[in-house]
C-alpha cells in the first residue's frame, strides 16, 4: 500500500458513473465495464459506492486460490489479473470465492471478467481510467502521501474485516482519521 | 463508421491469442482497437460550463474512436460520464449527412442538394421580408456553439437579415444571473477562478445540483472542505452535494430571496458586516439594510418552510468567515424572481466584503458549455459584440463602423427568446432560422411552443442530429459537432479555451459558420461574410470586441494553446488576462462602486390551491444534457438513465415504480415514482431531458421574469395522483432512411434506482 495504488473513498462517490463509462473505454475490454456501482440505502439517500477489484494480498487473491484451471495470474507487483482467456473454464469458482463480489461471469462467452488495475495503463505509468476520470476522487490513484497532500484530514487502511477474518488488500480504503483502528467492515453490515 | 481499412488483416484466432502484440486488442464482443497511427487531439468537452480538457483519440483513417484524459488546469484529467462518451457523437449513425427539405408541412423530409436547400432558404427569407418587413424573419441561436458562431449569428441577423429579432437559448439558462451581475457589478462574468475555492473558509451553493450538473466542480468544493471550509447548500432536494453539507437548507422552491435576506438580517443584526468595504466600494446599502431588517429568522422560516435556526446558523457561518465564496445556478435563477435571488446573494457578498481576493468571491455556474462566451458577442436581443449595449449610441457607432454599415441600418433591441417564439403565432415573426436549440423540449408550456412553431410560414433549423424541433422544420441543414471544427468557448470561470478540430464532418455536413455565410452570400452580403474558416471569424471577433467589456482583442489561438486558457478581459496581446475581478475594489461603473439592490421576496407566479396542492420543480440528471438530443442517442447514457421519473416523498403514500400522474394547469404526464426521503414532502421533481409525451415542459408554467425574461421552470403548482399506464419514452427522431443506432434502449417503465441512474447491478 505504500506504493501507488487505488484508494476508494465511498464518502466522495456522487454516483455519476463516470468510472463505469471510463472502464468501458479501456483498450483491453472495450465496451465492458468491470466496475460495480451501487446506490446504497435507496429511498433514504442518494449515497452510492464504487467497487473495483481490491487485489487481495493476505490471504492472497482468493479468486486465484480457488481457480481449478490456474487461470488467474498474480504478478509480482501484486496485481490480480483477469482470468486468462485460454485457461478460463467458466466455472464461476472465483465469483463465489471473492469476498467483494467483484468477478463477473459472461455466460455467453463462458469467461470471467474482472478489473486488472488497467494493467496496460499502470504498467506504462498511467493511472487507471476510472481513477483518472473520477470527478471527485472517490477512486484515487497514487501514493498515500499524494492522497494526503490533497486531503490533509483523511486516513487510509488496507484492512477489511469480515467477521473473524481480516483481509489485507492491495487497494486501499479511505476512512475518516482514527476510524476504528484503521479497519473497515466488509460486506453489508 | 470508418471506411474499410488498408492494413494487414489480423489472423482469425480467438481473441487475445496469437501474436502477443495483439493480445487484448479485441474482446469477444467485437470491439477492435488499432492504435497504430493514433493521434491525440487536445480539446475540451462539448457539454457543460466546466469545459473539461480532454484528448480525442483519432485513428490513422481520421476517425474519432475514443477519449483520453487530459491533465488540463480546469479538470486535472477528471471527466463525467457524459464527457467520457461525448466522442461517440462524432461517428454516430444518427448524424444528419445531407440537407433535408419538405415542400409542404405534413410531407416527409427528403434529402436535397446544398444548392437547392440554400436557395430555398434565401428565397423564403426574401419573400417574407419583402412581404412583411425585415423584422418578420428571426434568428434563434444557442450557447453550445463556439464563440465564433455565436458572434456570426448576431452579425448575420443584424447585417445580412437586418432584423432586430435575434436571441439565444441562454435566455433559458443564464440571463437572470447576467442581469443581476450587470446591475450590481456592471460586468457579467464570474468573479474568481475556481482554484480560489481551495483557499476559502465558507462555500455557499444555492440552487445547484453541482454533483450531477457540473460533476468536476464538486472536487473544487470538496477540496475546499478537505482544507477546512464549511459547506452550505440550499436546495429542496438532498442532492449528492447537499448530502455532504455542513449546513443543508432544504427550503421550499421559490423562497430563496427570503432566505438570503434573512441571512443578511442576521449578519447585520449581529454587526458582522464589513462597514469599511461598504463605505469605500458600494452604494445603496441603507436601502438593503432597511429591507433585510424586515426579514427576521422567524418570518423567513415561515416563508421557506424550514427551521429558523438554519437562518441563524448560515448567518453566523458566513458572517464570521474571513474568506467566503458563493455560487448559484438555475435553481434560484429559473424563477420569476430569478434576478432578485441572484441580487440577494450579491448583497450578502458585498455587505461582507467577500470579493476581489484569493478565497473571496462569487459566481454563477453557467449551464451550457459556452454559456459564458455565447452571451458576450451579440447574439442576444439587446447586445452587440464585446458585451456592448445595442441602445448605447457609442457602442452602436463602433460596431456599425466596424461592420461597415450605417448606424441607422443597425437594428435596435429585439425581444427575448420565449417572447420571440410566442410572436410566431401573434404574427409579428413569420420566418425563423434556428440553430443549436431544441425549444420543443426545452421551452416551458411545450404544447404552446409546438403550436407557435407550426404557425411559422417558413422554418429552417441547423443541427447535427434531427431534434424534435428540426423534424418539424421546412428545411434542415446538417451542421457539425464540436469536434469537427476549431473554435473557442468560455467556461463558467470566464476562462477562454480552445477546441481543436479532430475530424472532418460526415457526408455533406458543414460547419455552422459556413452555412450562415452561404445564406448571407445569397442575400447579397457576401463581402461581409467572406470567411474561409472559424479562425477567420475569430480574428474579426477580436476586433469587434476590442474596447468592449468582454474584450478578446489580445486573445489568439496560439496564446490559448500555450496557456491552456485566458480569462477575459484580455485587451492586448501582451496582457496576461484577468483571472480574478475586482481586486482593486473598483467595479465597472463610472464611480467605480458596486451597487446594492434591495430585494423584496414575492411568492412564485402560481401558488398552491385545493386542486394543485404541491410544488413542481424540474432539473437535470447526470447522464443527460439539456433537451437530450445528444445524450438520448448514446448507448451507455441511455442504459444508465433510460427514462424520466417523478421524485416524491414517502409521506404521499406511493411506492417506487408506481404509476404516478403529475398534473398541472398545462398538462399531465404519468411517470414511474421514485420514492425518497431526499426531497421535501411538499415538492415533487421531474427531470427535463426527454421529449414529446414525457417532456417535463408540458407541465411547466411560461411565466417570465420581467427583466431577464427567464421562464419559471423551477416552481409551479401541481398535484400528484395514482396513474394508470406509465407514459412510454419515444425514440429520438431519425432522418429519413436512417437506421436507428439501437442505442435508444428498451422502453422500460421502471424508475432508475436513484436520481443518478440505474446501478450496474440493476441493468
Amino acid at each position: 500500500m505504500m506504493n501507488r495504488t487505488l484508494f476508494i473513498d465511498p464518502a466522495r462517490c456522487i454516483g455519476c458513473q463516470a468510472c463505469v463509462a471510463a472502464c468501458r473505454e479501456c483498450d483491453t475490454h472495450r465496451g465492458k465495464s468491470m466496475i460495480h456501482l451501487d446506490y446504497l440505502d435507496v429511498g433514504a439517500t442518494v449515497a452510492s459506492s464504487p467497487t473495483v477489484c481490491m487485489h487481495c494480498e493476505d490471504p492472497i487473491a482468493p479468486c486465484a486460490e480457488v481457480c481449478p484451471a490456474d487461470a488467474i495470474l498474480v504478478t509480482a507487483d501484486g496485481v490480480v489479473h483477469e482470468a486468462s482467456k485460454e485457461r478460463c473454464i467458466g466455472c464461476a469458482n472465483c465469483v463465489h470465492a471473492c469476498p467483494f463480489g467483484v468477478p463477473k461471469l459472461d455466460v455467453e462467452e463462458m469467461l470471467q471478467h474482472k478489473c486488472n488495475l488497467c494493467y496496460d495503463r499502470t504498467s506504462a505509468g498511467l493511472a487507471p481510467m476510472c481513477a483518472s476520470v473520477c470527478p471527485t476522487g472517490s477512486i484515487f490513484y497514487g501514493s498515500l502521501d499524494e492522497l494526503l497532500a490533497q486531503r490533509p484530514n483523511a486516513a487510509a487502511t488496507d484492512i477489511v474485516v469480515f467477521g473473524d477474518q481480516e483481509i489485507r488488500t492491495g487497494v486501499a480504503t479511505v476512512t475518516p482519521r482514527g476510524f476504528d483502528g484503521g479497519r473497515v467492515p466488509g460486506g453489508m453490515a | 463508421m470508418s471506411p474499410a481499412r488498408d492494413r494487414t488483416p489480423i489472423p482469425v484466432l480467438p481473441p487475445g491469442v496469437g501474436d502477443f502484440r495483439e493480445a487484448g486488442s479485441e474482446s469477444a464482443d467485437g470491439w477492435r482497437t488499432d492504435q497504430r497511427g493514433m493521434r491525440l487531439v487536445p480539446t475540451h468537452c462539448c457539454f457543460c460550463g466546466v469545459q473539461c480538457g480532454m484528448y480525442l483519440r483519432v485513428d490513422a483513417d481520421g476517425t474519432v474512436f475514443g477519449v483520453e484524459p487530459r491533465d488540463h488546469d480546469i479538470n486535472r484529467m477528471k471527466l463525467c460520464p457524459k464527457g467520457v462518451v461525448a466522442y461517440q457523437q462524432v461517428a454516430h449513425p444518427d448524424r444528419l449527412v445531407a440537407p433535408l427539405m419538405r415542400d409542404r408541412r405534413g410531407d416527409p423530409l427528403r434529402p436535397v442538394s446544398w444548392e437547392a436547400a440554400l436557395d430555398r432558404v434565401a428565397s423564403e427569407i426574401r419573400r417574407i421580408q419583402d412581404a412583411y418587413g425585415r423584422d418578420a424573419f428571426g434568428v434563434y441561436s444557442g450557447s453550445s456553439l463556439a464563440t465564433e458562431v455565436t458572434y456570426l449569428a448576431g452579425k448575420f441577423a443584424r447585417v445580412a437579415l437586418g432584423t432586430k429579432h435575434v436571441d439565444y437559448n441562454g435566455r433559458l439558462c443564464m440571463v437572470s444571473a447576467a442581469a443581476a451581475n450587470k446591475k450590481a457589478f456592471g460586468i457579467d462574468r464570474a468573479a474568481n477562478p475556481w482554484s480560489d475555492i481551495l483557499q476559502t473558509q465558507v462555500i455557499l451553493v444555492a440552487g445547484s445540483n453541482v454533483a450531477e450538473c457540473f460533476p468536476v466542480m464538486t472536487n473544487y468544493i470538496w477540496g475546499g472542505r478537505d482544507r477546512g471550509a464549511s459547506l452550505i447548500v440550499l436546495d429542496p432536494r438532498e442532492t449528492p452535494l447537499a448530502r455532504t453539507a455542513d449546513v443543508f437548507v432544504p427550503l421550499r422552491p421559490g423562497t430563496d430571496a427570503a432566505f438570503l435576506n434573512g441571512v443578511l438580517h442576521v449578519i447585520e443584526r449581529d454587526g458582522l458586516t464589513d462597514e469599511a468595504y461598504i463605505a469605500e466600494h458600494t452604494t445603496g446599502w441603507e436601502q438593503v439594510r432597511d429591507v433585510v431588517r424586515t426579514y427576521p429568522p422567524e418570518r423567513v422560516a415561515e416563508i421557506c418552510g424550514i427551521d429558523a435556526a438554519l437562518v441563524e446558523r448560515v448567518g453566523a457561518t458566513w458572517g464570521n468567515a474571513e474568506r467566503a465564496m458563493a455560487f448559484h445556478a438555475r435553481g434560484i435563477e429559473h424563477q420569476a424572481l430569478g434576478v432578485e435571488n441572484a441580487l440577494a446573494i450579491i448583497n450578502l457578498v458585498l455587505a461582507t466584503g467577500q470579493l476581489g481576493a484569493e478565497g473571496k468571491g462569487y459566481g454563477t455556474i453557467t449551464g451550457q458549455g459556452n454559456g459564458q462566451g455565447g452571451r458576450e458577442h451579440g447574439q442576444k436581443a439587446d447586445q452587440l459584440p464585446g458585451a456592448r449595449d445595442i441602445e448605447d449610441p457609442d457602442h452602436r457607432a463602433y460596431i456599425a463602423g466596424f461592420w461597415g454599415i450605417a448606424e441607422e441600418d443597425l437594428p435596435h433591441a429585439g425581444i427575448s427568446a420565449v417572447e420571440l417564439v410566442h410572436a410566431f403565432r401573434e404574427g409579428t415573426v413569420k420566418g425563423l432560422l434556428g440553430l443549436c436549440n431544441n425549444p420543443l423540449v426545452s421551452m416551458p408550456n411545450a404544447d404552446r411552443i409546438a403550436a407557435d412553431y407550426d404557425a411559422l410560414e417558413f422554418h429552417v433549423q441547423l443541427d447535427f442530429f434531427l431534434s424534435e424541433t428540426a423534424e418539424r422544420a421546412d428545411v434542415v441543414l446538417p451542421s457539425v459537432v464540436w469536434a469537427e471544427d476549431a473554435g473557442v468557448s468560455t467556461n463558467a470561470e470566464g476562462r477562454i479555451v480552445l477546441r481543436h478540430k479532430a475530424a472532418d464532418p460526415p457526408g455533406e455536413a458543414r460547419p455552422d459558420w459556413w452555412i450562415l455565410c452561404e445564406i448571407a452570400r445569397r442575400l447579397g452580403h457576401g463581402e461581409r461574410f467572406a470567411f474561409e474558416s472559424a479562425r477567420d471569424v475569430f480574428e474579426e471577433l477580436r476586433g469587434a470586441s476590442a474596447g468592449g467589456l468582454a474584450d478578446y482583442s489580445g486573445v489568439t489561438y496560439e496564446r490559448l494553446e500555450e496557456t491552456g486558457g485566458l480569462f477575459w478581459p484580455v485587451p492586448s496581446e501582451d496582457h496576461p488576462g484577468t483571472p480574478r475581478l475586482f481586486e482593486d475594489g473598483r467595479f465597472f461603473f463610472p464611480d467605480g462602486r458596486a451597487r446594492f439592490n434591495a430585494v423584496e421576496w414575492r411568492a412564485p407566479t402560481e401558488l398552491e390551491d385545493a386542486d394543485f396542492p404541491m410544488r413542481l420543480t424540474t432539473g437535470r440528471t447526470v447522464a443527460h444534457f439539456l433537451s437530450g438530443n445528444q445524450t438520448r442517442r448514446i448507448g451507455s447514457l441511455v442504459e444508465q438513465t433510460p427514462r424520466p421519473w417523478v421524485e416524491v416523498h414517502p409521506s404521499l403514500g406511493f411506492a417506487t415504480d408506481d404509476p404516478v400522474r403529475v398534473v398541472t394547469r398545462r398538462g399531465s404526464i404519468t411517470f414511474p415514482a421514485l420514492v425518497t426521503d431526499a426531497i421535501r414532502a411538499d415538492t415533487v421533481f421531474v427531470p427535463y431531458h426527454w421529449a414529446k409525451q414525457v417532456a417535463a415542459n408540458l407541465l411547466t408554467i411560461d411565466a417570465l421574469h420581467p427583466i431577464s425574461k427567464i421562464p419559471e421552470y423551477k416552481v409551479c403548482a401541481c398535484r400528484v395522483e395514482r396513474g394508470e399506464a406509465i407514459d412510454p419514452v419515444p425514440p429520438p427522431p431519425q432522418a429519413p432512411g436512417a437506421t436507428p443506432s439501437g442505442n435508444e434502449g428498451a422502453d422500460g417503465l421502471e424508475a432508475p434506482t436513484a436520481p443518478q441512474g440505474k446501478g450496474t447491478g440493476e441493468r
